[in-house]
């Protein structure tokens, strides 16, 4: 970018122009790059669905734009929870699905015939490119500046703590909730900077397009009211604010409620209570400012104190006498989890138990986040500085979202935005002040393409400041520097932490070149092409969503969890001993069990290593029968090794894991790889189930359930009986040799 | 409990007075506001408040015949009382743009300036944005709010 012609197209009348067009052309750049930064999985390994729960996205896609939207509303899947099946078409967000179906069918219609899986892995990228759009909007509303705007997107397009949620394949709901999430932030401060009836529904109507696509809406539902409570608290009062806070709430309800799996929730659940109770108090506010226009000042004041105890009172009252009664729903137990960090692990193991909601460890904060962490506070102060109603909300966003952040990993998600928004309030800021009105900084801050678009810019301002160069070029140069160790750091984190699909695993070879570990898929195919096409398949409930989307077999457990004791008794099933487990098998119809098991290649994400929280979640439904005491040993250690318990060696889970394990290595050399610990000399026996697939590296391995014995005998004595039949003819064998001898 | 909102507001036109009767002056109070409101209200105004008052009327109607005969079709009551609750909303916000842009703003300057802070230089800020609200802008925005407020409603009243 040469200085003086840029400098001549940037005077005049023709300024505006051209600097709107290189907006544009900067914004489009960016949008490229966050886009192109999320395919590394996708070229690194192919066009395929990550993880867990996006499988379960890619089926009911799938499902819809076969059936169509009608069918998939009222679905009801029988091929889940296997007894039970599930309402899925009213139980889950629709969003994420109707999102992508409706591309697919404007593609079709354009004659563009894309595969709907393809559309699935990309809509991540697609939207974080939105988001970063959105991002700059939401910034610009905060400042003057032009500049933050294009830092804030920039910094959304390429933060590690949202690309961790977005990239290719990663089709959860998070992938398109974060783009409304900072839209309807941005219609949001719109509509209270503007009073306008208009802006106030747009917020509603991408508040209901949330709601109808992630959980997290609630979010939105409480920090809005919280925003307008504390403006009121602050004596901002003004009918910008009533107008945008009634008709997002109003419209924002009604839309919400048009989703089956929300439903009533809106004026049922605590959750939104406070939205309804800031909708109320302020009609009441609205009503005294009204009447103060006709009262003097003295008895006015009377009025509002009487006024304010009593409606405080009876809606307190009120609303305590509801929730004891019932009507209102109590707090959901993800919500006690948010303020009790311990609430999870004694009440709900099953929330404790998936590990995005376990709290943040410090240098996460610092991993996904890089320089803009030490930034956030600077540009929330920066707000303090001129306090206007949507620098209330910048505070008041960041102060809840970094609770909420430090309390569940997952909810990093939420803070990312305003840690952008506030971070390039700061760096505009600093370079603001440090670059202006001269043409030294420029050429330095030309490496990168943010810096130096921002510092031409601002060079239109009149200002005085520093003017030594000296002064400019350190601090405009070490931006620099941290800006280019940001990107390093965001591609590196993007590249080695986040692009692995989990499906199929990648590892190095001793000489430097990839080897992909394709077990589950694998064994998903073979479960789709050998076995019949209701067998049932039992697995812990982790893979639930995995076996329903590649191999397309009922499960009796998914990553839905809607039924906790449903996941209790294939817990009690895995950890029971032989002849406890088989009736267990036998009265859900399980043709197959699968277990996954990392011993012989060292995979950590084991399911002997989640066996313990099967234990515990068992244990919570029947808890004199299945004990978690009695798979630690005396020395309360947890091992599978000649230690382990009697209790752990004859689970269904150990037998199942370690089974003929010990005939890939030499007699007592058997070594499992993940818990570093030798097998004891003598594998265990299963009588009720029998080996029927093992896949490559052993991750997966799959059960056959044997039916009932032919003559009625129980599974041990059968298998004992052909086991003894061959030694007795062994002894025989033998019995004559002794008697020849002799 | 949208229902506690709209009660809730009606309880203080009812009990605006009523707390006043601690005080010595009630009845002149009141009835200077009510002459002032009459006096000061311009015709176009006083209509839309006759239609809040309305809207008032139909959502208790339709709560008290919730209590009373039990919520059975609640999707459909729901639905009514949600389009009564966002109508008054709507009609009280296009009569605070259309109506009293100056009465509005003086007050709001002078609830600032009561709480102190310096926040002045905002609420004139927001009542020049206001101004900037003319009045077709406002009607249009109250059209537009309104169609959304009724095809949910119309959708979700099965």
């Amino acid at each position: 970018m040469a200085e003086s012609p840029l400098d001549v197209l940037l005077k005049g009348n023709s300024g505006r122009t051209t600097r709107g067009l290189l907006r544009f052309i900067i914004l489009a750049t960016i949008a490229a790059a966050a886009v192109s930064s999320r395919l590394f999985s996708v070229i690194r390994f192919e066009s395929i669905i990550h993880e867990f729960d996006p499988w379960f996205n890619f089926r009911a896609t799938k499902y819809l734009v076969q059936h169509g939207f009608e069918s998939f509303w009222d679905w009801f899947d029988d091929r889940t929870w296997h007894p039970l099946g599930r309402v899925t078409g009213g139980t889950l967000y629709p969003g994420l699905m109707v999102t992508s179906g409706v591309i697919y069918h404007v593609l079709r219609f354009l004659t563009i015939p894309v595969d709907i899986r393809n559309i699935c892995v990309l809509l991540a990228p697609g939207f974080s490119g939105l988001t970063a759009l959105a991002m700059y909007f939401l910034t610009c509303e905060m400042t003057t500046s032009p500049s933050a705007g294009l830092l804030a997107a920039a910094f959304m397009g390429i933060v590690p703590g949202y690309i961790s949620r977005s990239v290719a394949g990663s089709y959860d709901n998070e992938a398109i909730a974060i783009f409304l999430l900072v839209f309807t932030f941005f219609l949001w401060i719109k509509a209270v900077k503007n009073g306008s009836i208009m802006w106030g529904a747009l917020a509603a109507l991408f508040y209901g397009y949330m709601v109808s696509a992630w959980g997290g809406y609630v979010f939105i539902t409480n920090l809005i009211p919280l925003h307008v409570f504390v403006l009121l608290c602050m004596g901002r009062y003004s009918s910008r604010i009533y107008i945008s806070y009634t008709t997002w709430y109003a419209l924002g309800t009604l839309a919400s409620m048009q989703i089956p799996f929300v439903g009533f929730l809106p004026i049922r659940n605590s959750d939104h209570m406070s939205a309804l109770g800031v909708f109320g108090l302020i009609q009441l506010v609205a009503f005294a400012d009204f009447v103060r226009g006709f009262i003097p000042g003295k008895h006015f004041q009377r009025l509002l104190t009487t006024m304010i105890i009593v409606v405080f009172g009876v809606a307190f009252v009120g609303l305590v006498v509801l929730t004891v009664s019932g009507v209102i729903a109590p707090w959901s137990g993800r919500f006690y989890s948010l303020w009790d960090t311990g609430y999870a692990k004694i009440h709900i193991p099953i929330i404790a138990s998936v590990s995005e909601h376990q709290p943040t460890a410090w240098p996460a904060f610092f991993f996904d986040l890089n320089f803009l962490i030490w930034l956030f506070p600077a540009g929330v102060y920066m707000c303090f500085r001129d306090l206007k109603d949507e620098h209330v909300f910048v505070i008041i966003y960041s102060v809840l979202a970094s609770y909420f952040a430090g309390v569940m990993v997952r909810l990093m998600l939420t803070l990312t935005p305003i840690v952008c928004v506030a971070a390039a309030l700061a760096l505009s800021t600093i370079l603001d002040t440090y670059v202006f009105a001269t043409n030294g900084p420029n050429p330095r801050a030309k490496a990168n393409e943010d810096t130096s678009s921002e510092g031409l810019r601002s060079a239109r301002k009149p200002d005085v400041g520093i003017t030594s160069y000296f002064s400019k070029t350190v601090m405009t140069s070490s931006v620099v520097v941290y800006l280019l160790l940001f990107v390093a750091h965001c591609t590196w984190v993007t590249s080695n932490a986040y692009s692995s699909p989990s499906v199929v695993l990648a590892s190095r070879m001793p000489d430097g070149s990839q080897h992909i570990i394709d077990d589950y898929r694998e064994a998903y195919y073979w479960l789709r092409q050998n076995t019949a096409h209701n067998a049932k398949i039992m697995s812990w409930w982790d893979y639930g969503y995995q076996i329903g989307g590649m191999a397309d077999r009922p499960t009796l457990v998914d990553n839905n969890t809607w039924n906790n004791t449903h996941i209790a008794t294939v817990g009690k099933a895995m950890s029971s001993r032989e002849e406890v487990s088989y009736p267990i098998l036998r009265q859900h119809d399980v043709d197959y069990v699968l277990v996954v098991f990392g011993g012989l290649l060292g995979y950590s994400g084991d399911d002997i290593n989640k066996f313990l929280w099967m234990v515990r979640i068992a244990e919570g439904i029947w808890p004199d029968e299945v004990k978690e005491r009695d798979f630690f040993t005396a020395r309360g250690e947890y091992r599978v090794d000649d230690g382990a318990t009697p209790t752990m060696r004859n689970s269904l889970m150990y037998k199942m894991s370690y089974h003929n394990f010990n005939s890939m290595f030499q007699p007592g050399q058997a070594v499992d790889r993940v818990r570093g610990s030798r097998l004891p000399a003598e594998g265990p026996q299963l009588s009720t189930l029998e080996e029927a697939f093992t896949s490559e590296n052993w991750i997966i391995r799959i059960y056959k359930v044997k039916d009932l014995d032919n003559l009625g005998r129980d599974h041990n004595t059968a298998v004992a009986f052909d086991k003894g039949n061959k030694r007795k003819r062994a002894t025989k064998r033998k019995g004559p040799r002794v008697l020849r001898t002799e | 409990m949208p229902s506690a909102s709209s009660s809730a507001s009606g309880a203080s036109l009812s009990s605006g007075p009523k707390t006043l009767t601690t005080n010595s002056s009630i009845y002149d109070i009141a009835h200077t506001v009510w002459q002032q409101y009459l006096a000061t209200t311009p015709q176009r105004t006083l209509l839309l408040d006759a239609f809040m008052a309305f809207l008032v009327l139909v959502g208790g109607v339709q709560f008290v015949y919730c209590v009373l005969a039990g919520n059975y079709p609640f999707n459909a009551f729901l639905s009514g009382f949600c389009a009564a609750v966002g109508q008054f909303v709507l009609t009280a916000s296009l009569r605070m743009q259309t109506s009293g842009s100056s009465t509005s703003t003086s007050t709001s300057s002078v609830g600032s300036g009561a709480k102190g802070k310096g926040k002045k230089g905002i609420s004139v800020e927001g009542g020049a944005e206001e101004g900037a609200v003319s009045h077709e802008r406002a009607f249009a925005d109250y059209v537009f709010g309104s169609l959304i407020l009724h095809f949910f409603c119309i959708n979700f009243i099965n």
